[in-house]
């Protein structure tokens, strides 16, 4: 087996007092889609805003493709963290879609997926236009091109999203409780659109409340609870024949809300 | 410099005692008429509205210099013989309870139409609902901007000073007349107002925190 | 005894309501446009600065914002150069404290602006590889100016109202134009009764048209 594409190591971080992650040891290959479950509050949120730094961790590493995302120079307490100009470059090879969208509300759908591609990838506007175009096509989105964020449904603004972040060609996706935002009725379009992503060998690390989610797309699934792994293996072993406690209390609780 | 200081104050301690007390008279008056209209706004008929609407947007939109200036002129004209004090005043409030006036609905229309509602099922009637349910929630909103506005006023009352009353602004500039030196007299004029203006932050921020009862 | 309302005095002199209605506009046109460039850079100085900057600024803020603008006229036509030895236009020094008065209430408006713009937003900058700079030109920058975009049309109209103001320093603009008419011809009522209409007109007139600018620009499409 070849080096994994994210190798994360003994991982702590702690907002005050409060430690949310407290010693995560994690590796995803190439291709896998691993899914990430548990209670909130359990730190799935905050694990997957680390590994593109949009918080930093106090402790342990994070390394993407062999580069260590959060600190530069060598391992050990006095290393440094990255420069923002660093964080630009290391982000840009990492894909993120976010629970609120958060579309940039004065750009059109076109616009939001273009902007990355011309200011970060550098590509000629026209070359941008097309790749963005073509994005936009595979979630289903051409007729909504020149329309603005507040235009738009809540599913079409995810798949806007999805769009914007795959657009950039990154080398791992992470996907942050992107349906729990949405009407029951529109999770159905962003769940189609990531299944398809999988299929097509997408790396991504995927936080979520759906079920549904972690049966189809996972190649894997974790199980996080108190800011730990607690389990970790195919979505048969979790799922279907959960051994953990807490996983199994877990599930009986998702399993009693559902309609 | 503290001798200078002290041959000015007794003159510009004069004016400031006008200008609190036209800022007084401005502020109780566009109070009790600007919370008038803003209940006016809020639920009176369309026969009352919309001339509030005109009254408000016509003072609203016209310079507060230009105003006192036509009340001063056009008031004589109408057959209303005034002197400059009361004319200013006047136009001062009349220009300050239209501002009141938006305040006030805006205030009052933030209250969630279930609080009438609920005033209406226990049976409440119009006068009832709106002194012990919607004024007491509608004041927490209302005061901010009104303690801006109060500042406003303060500010505002300096041009009084254009028809010949002797507030600060023109006692400062009659001090400038017999000293020659501007720049000082200015600066402590300015100081003045600065201090009536910081005091009235200091207590409306205590205030507001008597009225910070009532959650959003 | 009958007062006869006679306006001829007034069309007579009309030009000089036209010019100090246009003066009137200009005066309050680079009012704001100094305005917002003081207004932003002191925002952003304290968002991102430290307590003495920060404290520098709250007091150019609260200075301003206390003392009334027709004081700081005469500080800064007649205090100012006074002291200085020198003296300068009255139209120029009227920019200059019409433009530092709008720079203090728009410092308030940008800060509050600034903060109007989600962190999510700015999250989503940061994911597809914006640099801090690439994040302000076009996230926040753009985002920001959309939301403050009313507050300034608002300010613009409070700046225009304000003008009347220079005429105490003589600056010929429109309630100077009135002014001037009146002493000329002593025709105080008519002259107020026209002047006051060219106010509101105008007011008015300006507001509608950055309404509809606003709403070209406006975020949240059809919402």
């Amino acid at each position: 087996m070849s080096d994994p594409l994210v190798r994360i190591r003994g991982l702590r971080k702690s907002f005050g007092a409060t430690r949310v992650l407290d010693g995560i040891d994690l590796d995803i290959a190439r291709g896998e889609a691993v899914v990430v479950i548990g209670p909130s509050g359990s730190g799935k949120t905050t694990l997957l805003r680390c590994i593109n730094v949009l918080e930093t961790y106090d402790d342990g590493s994070i390394q993407v493709d062999g580069v260590e995302v959060g600190y530069a120079g060598p391992p050990g307490p006095r290393r440094r963290p990255r420069s923002e100009s660093d964080l630009a470059r290391i982000r840009a090879d990492i894909g993120m879609v976010f629970q609120l969208f958060n579309l940039f509300p004065h750009l059109t759908a076109l616009e939001n997926v273009m902007l990355g591609l011309v200011k970060v990838r550098g590509l000629p506007n026209a070359e941008a236009k097309a790749r963005a175009e073509h994005w936009l096509e595979r979630v289903g989105l051409s007729e909504k091109l020149r329309s603005l964020p507040g235009q738009l449904s809540g599913g079409q603004q995810q798949r806007v999203g999805i769009a914007r972040a795959v657009a950039m060609e990154p080398k791992v996706l992470l996907l942050d409780e992107i349906t729990s935002a949405l009407d029951p009725e529109l999770v159905g379009e962003v769940l189609a659109t990531v299944r398809q992503l999988a299929s097509d060998g997408m790396t991504m690390v995927v936080v979520t409340h759906e079920m549904t989610f972690a049966r189809d797309v996972g190649s894997r699934v974790v199980f996080m609870d108190a800011a730990r792994v607690v389990a970790d293996g195919t979505p048969q072993d979790v799922l279907v024949d959960p051994r953990h406690e807490r996983l199994r209390a877990f599930l009986a609780r998702i399993e009693m809300k559902r309609p | 410099m503290i001798e200078f200081a002290l041959r000015t104050l007794p003159f510009l301690w004069d004016g400031f005692l006008v200008t609190l007390h036209v800022s007084a008279l401005v502020v109780v008056v566009s109070l009790v008429a600007g919370v008038a209209i803003g209940i006016g706004f809020a639920y009176g008929p369309l026969w009352l509205r919309f001339p509030l609407r005109v009254y408000s947007d016509v003072l609203r939109g016209t310079p507060l210099l230009v105003l006192i200036f036509s009340v001063y002129y056009l008031l004589p004209m109408m057959g209303l013989n005034l002197q400059p004090f009361p004319a200013a005043v006047i136009a001062l409030s009349a220009f300050k309870a239209a501002h009141v006036g938006e305040i006030a609905r805006g205030a009052i229309g933030s209250i969630a139409r279930g609080q009438t509602d609920a005033g209406k099922a226990i049976g409440l009637t119009f006068a009832q609902r709106l002194a012990w349910v919607i004024l007491p929630q509608a004041v927490r909103r209302f005061l901010p901007p009104w303690v801006n506005s109060v500042t406003d006023t303060v500010k505002g009352s300096a041009l009084v000073s254009l028809v010949g009353i002797v507030d600060l602004m023109l006692a400062a500039q009659q001090v400038i007349g017999r000293t020659y030196e501007p720049l000082p007299v200015y600066v402590l004029a300015a100081f003045m107002y600065f201090a009536i203006n910081y005091a009235l932050s200091v207590a409306s921020r205590r205030l507001e925190a008597r009225f910070a009862y009532i959650r959003e | 005894m009958e007062y006869h309302l006679n306006f001829n005095f007034v069309w007579k002199y009309a030009d000089k309501l036209w010019w100090g209605l246009a003066l009137s506009i200009q005066l309050a046109f680079v009012a704001i446009l100094i305005g917002c460039v003081i207004g932003l850079a002191l925002a952003l100085a304290h968002s991102g600065g430290n307590r003495w900057t920060r404290g520098a600024v709250a007091t150019y803020v609260e200075f301003i914002r206390n003392v009334p603008l027709l004081l700081l006229i005469y500080l800064v036509f007649y205090g100012i150069p006074s002291a200085g030895g020198f003296a300068y236009d009255a139209t120029f020094s009227f920019v200059v404290t019409l433009s530092l008065y709008s720079g203090a209430y728009l410092v308030e408006v940008f800060r509050a602006g600034l903060d109007a713009v989600p962190k999510g937003v700015i999250d989503a900058g940061k994911a597809i590889g914006l640099t801090p700079w690439q994040r302000f030109v076009h996230v926040r920058l753009p985002i920001m100016l959309r939301v403050v975009l009313p507050s300034l049309s608002n300010a613009f109209i409070s700046l225009f109202k304000d003008t009347s103001l220079a005429s105490v320093i003589a600056v010929p603009e429109l309630t100077y134009g009135a002014n001037w008419i009146k002493t000329n011809t002593f025709r105080h009522i008519e002259v107020w009764l026209v002047v006051w209409p060219i106010y509101l007109a105008a007011g008015w007139a300006i507001l509608a048209a950055l309404r509809q600018l606003e709403r070209r620009f406006r975020l949240g499409g059809d919402r």
